[in-house]
């Protein structure tokens, strides 16, 4: 036998080898969330007792991206079992076939969860809101409404918003008089989106755009914006965590929700439902709510919390009037158009 | 291989000469291919082979040909006039029944949607409306009854461009273009023409910050190379620190320092030069200085070891002839500098192109760079058809330059400079 044919010979036994070894692996119960702030309140109330009632579990986190479950589920070797995914990830993965079904019956049954948040591949996870935030050390008027927001003679400084279309468009109609209930009949003729881009150009050149949910309260803290839009929950935190002093807005909030998935062919389809069974119980949820201001899918959470914490949260009732949930549906249908016309705009 | 040698040695007296030369030859070429095998294996299955697949997806059309292959056999000899007739409607019918069964309504729906947007609803609508299969005849009244979008046109031309197997679609979306209802090529719609204008960004930003590390580093690798030992050393040290920090590390740095109540801007004020602070930050100016700072290295070494080479003998022998220091400079020095400073401009450039992060920390919303539409289309809006065009002629587009830029420094030799 020649040096070569024994080289060869031993590459290709050690890459079937290592191909058998990772394959044959069992491995624990792996959940997946958004890390930051809200992941460790998480560890605190849902995973380390989880854990301690024996059944052993990993956590990692993500950004989100249903292009990234799609590779995970499509390439054959998922490593996340339960995964938490945003409304428009839980629509398209759900039309892709990249969940389980969701048998609530395992869960504690339908009944038991706010009807938006049960759906045919996911179980809510967590209620939360697009607010306007601002520093109330540093504005002593508070701004009541998406209009203020927009007048920058009466609040001068900085206005931060998530970089994209989405929620941009919908908060810029809300600022020039739409109900917030009409927002999507609006957003959804040429008139509408005419009206949202010219009421953008009235603020285009103070506008920072933000990517990721952890800069809103830093533009806040460096003094770079006088007003953002801003996930509730990380206000709830800055002012907690850091000392910050910062306000929200709940008038014309949107708010959306995130659910709980199971990815198609996990091998830990067992532990994935005891967990969801776990995380869906309405004495557990509520401890999340203490530690970080996000609304809940179980109806009986709330009736579970002091009036104190209640009132921030997205699902208190007051919060609730005049909030609109994102739209998963025009989302879906429009987001691509809607991004290339934000660009051309942002470019102009 | 060595056995079978050594036997062909015995063998030497009937084999001729010519014959066992070769053999040798052979066998010292198969023996180098070995080596090089693991290699050449880990950059087929890592690199070759994915990007031979991002390439297939740009052009791979398979959606509507899988869930409605009646309806694109009903249309293959359409011709697009008008709307098509009672049997493409009955197919469709048909394929719309057995989608909804199967559940992937949404998988054409989402292709067709890119081409005529609102077809999601067309689609999904008419799915949850067509209760049973219409009666034989019926079914074009049917259709329309349910949503006269059926009646039109475009609807129509939207399902046969979608038919696949392959198709330009994206491709031509990734340059603005567009195919109108005939058929012809024409431009996008102009507020959805935005994919030249961010190529064009793109190279821009990438040339300039190109430009600013070539004038920056010049003068630092010139230093280093010409000091002693020593000093040189400790100045290095200088270039590498940055060099190992992380990227977000030097990135978020540079946020501090210049947002409206960073370091710079407070200086200013304190100095009295500036009453508003200046915006240095989440603009074209806040990415060309952070790209610059994090790509600089990137351009010193290399133009440090090119001129580490310089004997400093030429530059004597030059002034000893009388060359006035500049002369002697651009005469001498800089011509021996051209492999470093295309090596280090191509290594910048090429790097450049491809940035991500750095942009969408400091840059605004018009300064986003292709790989910010590459992922988003890629991870958010799972349109992996336009984000493999958009990547197909990005990479077009550096091989192009890779090439221009290879004739240009070597003449026929394409090396990229690496050659010194």
């Amino acid at each position: 036998m020649s040096k070569l044919k024994v080289a060869v010979g031993f590459l290709a036994t050690f890459t079937a080898g290592v191909a058998l070894a990772t394959a044959a692996q069992a491995r624990d119960l792996t959940v997946v969330s958004w890390g930051g702030a809200y992941q460790e309140a998480q560890k605190k109330v849902y995973f380390e007792p989880f854990k301690k009632a024996g059944t052993p579990m990993n956590d990692e986190s993500w950004d989100g991206g249903i292009g990234v479950l799609r590779a995970k589920v499509q390439g054959g070797a998922a490593t996340w079992d339960v995964v938490q995914v945003e409304s428009e990830e839980l629509a398209v993965g759900c039309e892709e076939g990249l969940f389980e079904t969701m048998e609530f019956n395992r869960i504690g049954g339908e009944q038991a969860y706010l009807p938006q948040t049960v759906d045919a591949c996911g179980v809510g996870a967590i209620v939360y809101d697009f607010v306007l935030g601002y520093d109330k050390d540093k504005l002593k008027d508070a701004p009541k409404s998406w209009a203020d927001f927009f007048d920058t003679t009466k609040y001068p400084g900085k206005r931060g918003l998530r970089q994209g279309a989405k929620t941009t468009l919908e908060i810029a109609l809300m600022a020039d008089g739409v109900a917030p209930k009409d927002v999507y009949k609006v957003l959804g003729t040429e008139e509408g989106l005419e009206r949202a881009f010219k009421k953008l150009d009235t603020i285009k050149n103070d506008i920072v755009w933000w990517k990721a949910g952890a800069q809103p309260p830093q533009l806040l803290a460096s003094g770079e914006v006088a007003m953002t839009s801003v996930y509730n929950g990380r206000i709830d935190a800055a002012n907690k965590a850091e000392k910050k002093n910062f306000g929200m807005v709940w008038n014309g909030a949107l708010y959306t929700i995130d659910s709980w998935v199971i990815l198609k062919g996990s091998p830990n389809k067992e532990a994935a439902y005891k967990f969801l069974d776990f995380v869906g119980k309405a004495e557990n949820q509520a401890k999340l709510s203490e530690n970080i201001a996000y609304g809940t899918s179980n109806k009986d959470a709330p009736s579970k919390l002091a009036p104190a914490v209640l009132k921030d949260l997205p699902t208190a009732p007051d919060n609730m009037k005049n909030a609109v949930e994102i739209s998963v549906p025009f989302w879906l249908e429009n987001i691509d158009r809607l991004t290339e016309r934000f660009n051309k705009w942002a470019a102009k | 291989m060595t056995a079978a040698f050594v036997a062909g040695a015995d063998a030497s007296s009937e084999v001729p000469l010519k014959r066992r030369l070769k053999r040798a030859e052979r066998t010292r070429r198969l023996k180098a291919l070995a080596l090089i095998l693991p290699l050449l294996l880990f950059l087929l299955f890592t690199f070759l082979g994915p990007i031979a697949g991002m390439l297939w997806r740009s052009v791979d059309d398979w959606e509507v040909r899988q869930v409605m292959p009646h309806t694109v056999a009903a249309l293959a000899d359409w011709d697009g006039k008008d709307v098509p007739g009672e049997p493409a409607f009955a197919a469709l019918a048909g394929d719309i029944r057995t989608a909804r069964d199967a559940g992937t309504v949404a998988i054409a729906s989402k292709r067709l949607n890119y081409a005529l947007n609102g077809f999601r609803t067309i689609m999904s609508g008419t799915a949850r409306n067509l209760k049973t299969l219409p009666e034989p005849g019926t079914a074009k009244d049917t259709l329309i009854g349910i949503n006269p979008a059926w009646g039109e046109r475009a609807t129509w031309a939207a399902i046969k461009g979608a038919s696949g197997p392959l198709t330009s679609f994206y491709l031509l979306g990734a340059l603005d273009l567009t195919r109108n209802l005939d058929g012809a090529i024409v431009a996008a719609p102009e507020e959805q023409a935005i994919y030249r204008d961010v190529f064009g960004r793109t190279f821009t930003i990438s040339l300039g910050v190109t430009v600013l590390c070539l004038i920056l580093g010049f003068p630092v690798a010139y230093m280093l190379a010409t000091l002693p030992t020593g000093q040189s050393n400790v100045l290095m040290i200088f270039v590498l620190l940055p060099f190992w920090t992380s990227l977000l590390v030097r990135t978020c740095a540079w946020i501090v320092v210049l947002q409206s109540e960073g370091i710079v801007n407070d200086s200013l004020r304190w100095i009295g030069l500036i009453d508003e602070p200046l915006r240095l930050i989440y603009n074209r100016f806040g990415v060309y200085v952070a790209m610059t700072h994090v790509l600089l290295p990137f351009m010193i070494l290399p133009l440090y070891s090119s001129m580490r080479s310089i004997s400093p003998a030429y530059m004597r022998a030059a002034a000893s002839l009388g060359a006035s220091p500049v002369t002697a400079f651009l005469r001498i020095y800089l011509p021996q500098t051209v492999p470093g400073i295309g090596a280090g401009s191509l290594l910048v450039f090429i790097l450049a192109i491809g940035y991500y992060i750095t942009p969408a920390l400091v840059g605004g919303a018009a300064d986003q760079m292709i790989s910010y539409f590459i992922a988003f289309y890629t991870t958010e809006t799972v349109n992996w058809g336009l984000a493999s065009a958009l990547g197909a002629v990005l990479l077009l587009a550096t091989l192009l330059l890779a090439v221009v830029y290879g004739k240009l420094v070597h003449g026929q030799q394409v090396t990229g400079g690496m050659k010194n």
